[in-house]
């Protein structure tokens, strides 16, 4: 958009290029015609449907992997190539990993097994169990009540305080570079 | 004080702050609300987060080193040096930068404590603090953490109560309260720390204390935090039939505390390292230290174990190329530890001093004996008259006894996390009992090792409003100046010097000493120095007492103090005769007074001044 007068070269520009497309290009060429006799109309605005997915916000999600960076080494860890080192030295790493994202993780987020029962326990499902938090696999058949095996506990997280950030600080930048003088 | 709706302790601490509230309105008696209170700190650039201790850490950034919007804290605009757990962080880096320790530089009679010293290594172009500064910004960023998160009830107008250790001097003392009147903080009191760590023994024990101690005991509350090791004994009387909790004696000052401990491990992790030809860099050693505290958590925690690994994560981005691995085993611990700091001797065993070095880098006086079970012996051994003249308690020690014994013991401090340190030091006590023929000593349970000093310190503040339990005692010292004996002179001989009681042991606090009989001339327009005496065990001298002798161990002489005579109406260099007059102020600080013969005025007597 213009939002001053075009002129006079970005007017013979403009010329040398439509007369080459309006040769060329079927629907432009109509549009043109649209708008030479004076049919312009205005963009309909179109009610879009609400989309059924939405995004979620990078924000916390680059905070988080920041700390487990800063306490855990989480990025290095994970950007390293394992395989020219022996499980001697990844298990070194891997403590320092292990303990700072534990800390992490118990620091800001209150984890919590979405079932208290042993795995390996068998366990019945009443009808409306909720399908969110117990996925149901194998045998999938019949109506609830459904009775199985615990595999997996499943995690659930019943509470999270991340820290506050400065406004105009850049989550992007999970761990600054560090430069000794 | 009836405007209050809290009562707020304050706990700062040589490595961190705490603060504990309790809500006087819904409180009463035993009946007790409180809270330990969060306290909103940069964690990382840019990034504020509550935490319940406040790392004492002051970090004196680089103007290019964080951008204004990083040093934001939730109460306004961004401060240009960054307090706490950011502080910290950023000082293991830059320690050039960073000022910690400034409490164990308060009670350091070597320097200038309102001079711009820390940090110690700092080049010219940092602006440097002095150590009164640093506990003011500590003090300014709690108040400014609890106004933000109590906008109806201001810190200024709660009963707020601070701690300071049971051993620091009338100077200290008086910096500490001058720090916190100078953020507005002016009507707080002080209250030594031993005694906050069993009031909330007594807050934990809601009601059921009076069951686990009774009329005749003598509490010893060994407190070992990062910084500091302090004792105090209190005995348990008896007034009008309801128990009464005295505080007889108090330790000495020792910068002995788990940070010596951790570095202790780091330095034999460091040197085994060596052997294999790795060298650490400063980085490295700090993530050495904190990796060997995890360690040793670990292997004092699960007595199952017998090695605990020890990383140092590599500098760079190549975690695990440059990671460097080792352990600690359970018997390195256990030799480092437990008979380096806590080695079973007898209780007739005595600190070990070694002369300095008479040109020493300026730093702070550490412990030279790492031992706190030796420190403990000689305090014990030194206060066994404590409760001589204590009513109830004349033939509590046996006349052969060697030291006090005491009948229960409260742990307090992060170092005592280790049930096998606790266990040890009970066990050597219990033996040193036992060798006189003395039964052996409760251990009081139930306190939380980290947050007991600020949640006790609410609780006191809590029972100044008369709901509950005081702890009383008064001044755990004697105070006395030196004054020149009226001998002719000799040539070549300093005269000696006698010392003048001008502050009996025991003043409670708001109350005055007695005017001594004696008077000292101070001479108009200059400031007239006097030296100045303290004493821990001489607990029946009288204002007016004075001492041409005494035993090495009985007086400890603290920095001289000095008074200036305006010149004003009189002629400069006249003599004029005063006395010197005591007082504890309702905050719990010494003041000391010239009062001269004729007239109403009186003249400060400054601690803490530094002969030009």
């Amino acid at each position: 958009m213009y939002d001053s007068e075009p002129g006079f070269f970005t007017r013979l520009t403009l010329a040398l290029r439509t007369f080459g497309r309006i040769l060329t290009e079927n629907d432009f060429a109509s549009a043109v015609l649209r708008l030479e006799r004076g049919e312009s109309r205005p963009l309909a605005v179109v009610e879009l449907p609400k989309p059924p997915l939405r995004e979620t916000s990078p924000d916390s999600a680059l905070q988080l992997l920041a700390l487990l960076q800063q306490d855990g080494r989480f990025v290095d860890f994970l950007e390293e190539n394992v395989a020219t080192y022996s499980d001697a030295e990844i298990g070194g790493a891997a403590r320092v990993v292990h303990e700072g994202c534990h800390k992490v993780i118990h620091a800001y987020l209150q984890l919590e097994p979405v079932r208290a029962e042993a795995e390996g326990a068998r366990l019945t499902l009443p009808a409306g169990f909720d399908a969110a938090a117990v996925r149901l696999t194998g045998n999938v058949v019949g109506q609830p009540p459904f009775t199985g095996t615990l595999m997996h506990r499943g995690w659930r997280v019943a509470g999270i305080t991340l820290p506050k950030i400065a406004e105009g600080h850049d989550v992007r930048v999970l761990a600054p570079a560090e430069v000794e003088l | 004080m009836s405007a209050a709706r809290y009562a707020v302790g304050i706990d700062l601490g040589t490595t961190h702050c705490v603060m504990a509230a309790i809500d006087l309105r819904a409180s009463d008696g035993d009946e007790v609300v409180d809270s330990i209170e969060p306290i909103p700190q940069l964690i990382a650039p840019g990034l504020v987060e509550e935490r319940l201790v406040l790392p004492s850490f002051l970090y004196l950034p680089h103007p290019d080193e964080l951008r204004p919007e990083d040093r934001t804290l939730p109460w306004g605009k961004p401060l240009p040096f960054v307090v706490g757990e950011l502080a910290r962080s950023m000082g293991g880096r830059t320690p050039i930068r960073l000022a910690a320790s400034a409490k164990s530089w308060l009670c350091h009679p070597g320097v200038d404590r309102r001079a711009a010293i820390l940090p110690v290594d700092a080049p010219d172009e940092v602006q440097r603090v002095s150590p009164l500064q640093a506990s003011m910004r500590y003090l300014e960023h709690l108040r400014a953490s609890w106004d933000h998160r109590h906008p109806d009830a201001p810190l200024p107008e709660q009963e707020v109560v601070l701690t300071v250790p049971a051993s620091f001097d009338p100077a200290a003392r008086e910096l500490t309260a001058e720090a916190a009147a100078t953020v507005g903080l002016g009507h707080l009191v002080l209250l030594e720390e031993p005694q906050a760590a069993l009031y909330h023994w007594i807050l934990a024990a809601r009601g059921e204390w009076r069951k686990q101690v009774r009329v005749g005991d003598i509490i010893l509350v060994i407190d070992v935090g990062g910084g500091t090791a302090d004792f105090s004994l209190i005995a348990v009387t008896e007034r009008e039939g309801a128990l009464e909790l005295v505080r007889v004696a108090v330790g000495d000052h020792i910068l002995l505390g788990g940070d010596n401990m951790d570095l202790a491990l780091a330095h034999a992790v460091r040197a085994k390292l060596a052997e294999t030809g790795t060298r650490l860099d400063f980085w490295q050693v700090q993530a050495l230290t904190h990796g060997c505290r995890h360690a040793k958590e670990t292997l004092l925690g699960d007595t199952a174990l017998d090695t605990a690994p020890v990383v140092v994560p590599s500098r760079g981005s190549r975690l695990i190329g440059g990671t460097l691995r080792t352990e600690l085993t359970r018997a390195e611990v256990a030799h480092i530890l437990v008979e380096g700091f806590f080695p079973a001797v007898a209780v007739s065993a005595h600190p070990t001093s070694r002369a300095r070095a008479a040109l020493t880098k300026i730093g702070l006086p550490y412990a030279q004996d790492p031992a706190v079970t030796r420190h403990l012996a000689a305090f014990l051994t030194r206060q066994i008259g404590a409760t001589r003249d204590l009513a109830g308690f004349e033939k509590h020690t046996p006349d052969r006894a060697g030291f006090l014994h005491p009948t229960a013991v409260l742990f307090n401090g992060g170092v005592f996390k280790a049930p096998s340190l606790l266990h040890r030091t009970l066990d050597i006590l219990n033996d040193w009992l036992n060798t006189e023929g003395a039964p052996p000593a409760r251990l009081l349970e139930g306190i939380d090792l980290d947050l007991a000093v600020a949640r006790g310190a609410a609780y006191y503040g809590h029972v100044r409003c008369g709901r509950g339990v005081r702890i009383r005692g008064g001044t755990a010292k004697a105070y006395y100046v030196g004054v020149e004996s009226a001998m002719p002179a000799v040539p070549g001989m300093e005269p000696p010097i006698e010392a003048l009681c001008i502050a009996p042991f025991g003043m409670e606090e708001g109350t005055q000493a007695e005017l001594p009989p004696q008077e000292v001339g101070l001479v108009v327009g200059e400031p007239v120095w006097f030296r100045f005496f303290s004493s821990s065990v001489r607990r029946t001298d009288q204002v007016g007492t004075v001492l041409d002798q005494w035993q090495p161990d009985e007086i400890e002489e603290l920095e001289e103090i000095a008074a200036t005579l305006p010149a004003e109406d009189r002629q400069p260099g006249e003599v004029v005769p005063v006395r010197l007059h005591a007082t504890v102020t309702e905050v719990g600080t010494l003041r000391l007074e010239a009062v001269p013969r004729v007239g109403a005025e009186s003249w400060k007597i400054e601690f803490d001044v530094r002969e030009p």
